[in-house]
């Protein structure tokens, strides 16, 4: 078994309005930063787990993210994976 | 007719639903802790509102784990009503029972309000002592209560008619509070055995709340199981 890193990003759907991002990009035109835009906010996960491989370590992540981490009805994820 | 409430850690409308079963409808009640998996006992399941688990990660998301609601999903498989109330209908979708999420409201507002509420079918347990069409004022407490779902999953809703509530009433008064996909506030599924809705019908059961609106509801479906 190797131990692994995950960095797991989930994002809304470009479809899901974000209106916590919308906000967050008003906010940034009030103090005047200019040519800013497509603020999206999401959730950043770390985790560490164990697998036979990279291949397994990815299939394990892919079901923690569909089941839990992530709402496939609204959110899309990815991950950077690295032995620990 | 035995109502089963579940209880989560962050429930807070459990003991307002059981006083509507219990204290006003006079039927028996057993509250549910999550830990819990048998509901044999039990006729109809309500998953009442509050803030399951703190809401962490997505309001339902770890709620719809626990025991209870695994048996939960078993009770709405039989054909056995399932209620959803505000954290209920969150998990309630979480679990799979009902199609779309509800996500972060359109204005960032928690709105706290009573608001009009269009019936558009009375074909359903839920809402036999309803009229099509009727308009009945129920409050909403809700910070993550905009319905979602994409176009091709809200065309089948309204295909199937599993729009149960819409927000706003139809003399053309718009009051949609969180920007709802098409004025949504209750879906059951395809069966009908399973409701979900963000407005809270059991604070407008006891007079002493300033409304009774959502007391039929309730009481339709008393009637109906027990006809049945």
């Amino acid at each position: 078994m190797t131990q692994y890193q995950a960095k797991i990003y989930v994002t809304l759907r470009p479809s899901v309005l974000d209106p916590a991002g919308t906000a967050v990009e008003t906010g940034l035109q009030h103090l005047g930063h200019d040519g800013i835009e497509g603020v999206r906010i999401g959730k950043y996960v770390e985790l560490k787990l164990a697998a036979e491989n990279e291949d397994a370590a990815k299939q394990k992540l892919d079901q923690v993210c569909d089941q839990l981490l992530a709402n496939p009805v609204i959110e899309n994820y990815r991950f950077e994976l690295a032995a620990a | 007719m035995k109502f089963g409430i579940i209880v989560f850690p962050g429930s807070n409308c459990d003991r307002d639903m059981q006083w509507v079963a219990q204290g006003i409808l006079k039927q028996p009640t057993r509250m549910v802790w999550h830990e819990d998996s048998d509901l044999s006992d039990i006729d109809i399941v309500v998953v009442p509102g509050g803030f399951s688990y703190g809401d962490y990660l997505r309001c339902g998301a770890i709620a719809r784990f626990s025991p209870a609601m695994k048996s939960t999903v078993e009770h709405a498989k039989a054909g056995k009503p399932v209620l959803g109330i505000c954290n209920g209908f969150q998990i309630l979708t979480e679990a799979g029972l009902l199609p779309g999420a509800l996500v972060r409201n359109a204005n960032l507002h928690f709105v706290c309000d009573r608001v009009p509420l269009t019936v558009e079918r009375n074909n359903l347990i839920w809402t036999k002592n309803y009229k099509p069409g009727q308009t009945i004022t129920i409050p909403v407490a809700h910070g993550e209560g905009r319905y979602h779902a994409d176009a091709d999953q809200l065309k089948r809703l309204e295909d199937n008619n599993q729009v149960v509530f819409r927000y706003g009433s139809h003399d053309g008064a718009t009051a949609n509070p969180n920007g709802s996909c098409n004025d949504i506030a209750g879906i059951c599924n395809e069966q009908g055995n399973v409701m979900g809705m963000m407005p809270h019908p059991e604070r407008a059961s006891d007079a002493v709340t300033g409304s009774t609106d959502g007391l039929a509801l309730f009481e339709g479906l008393v009637k109906t199981l027990v006809a049945a």
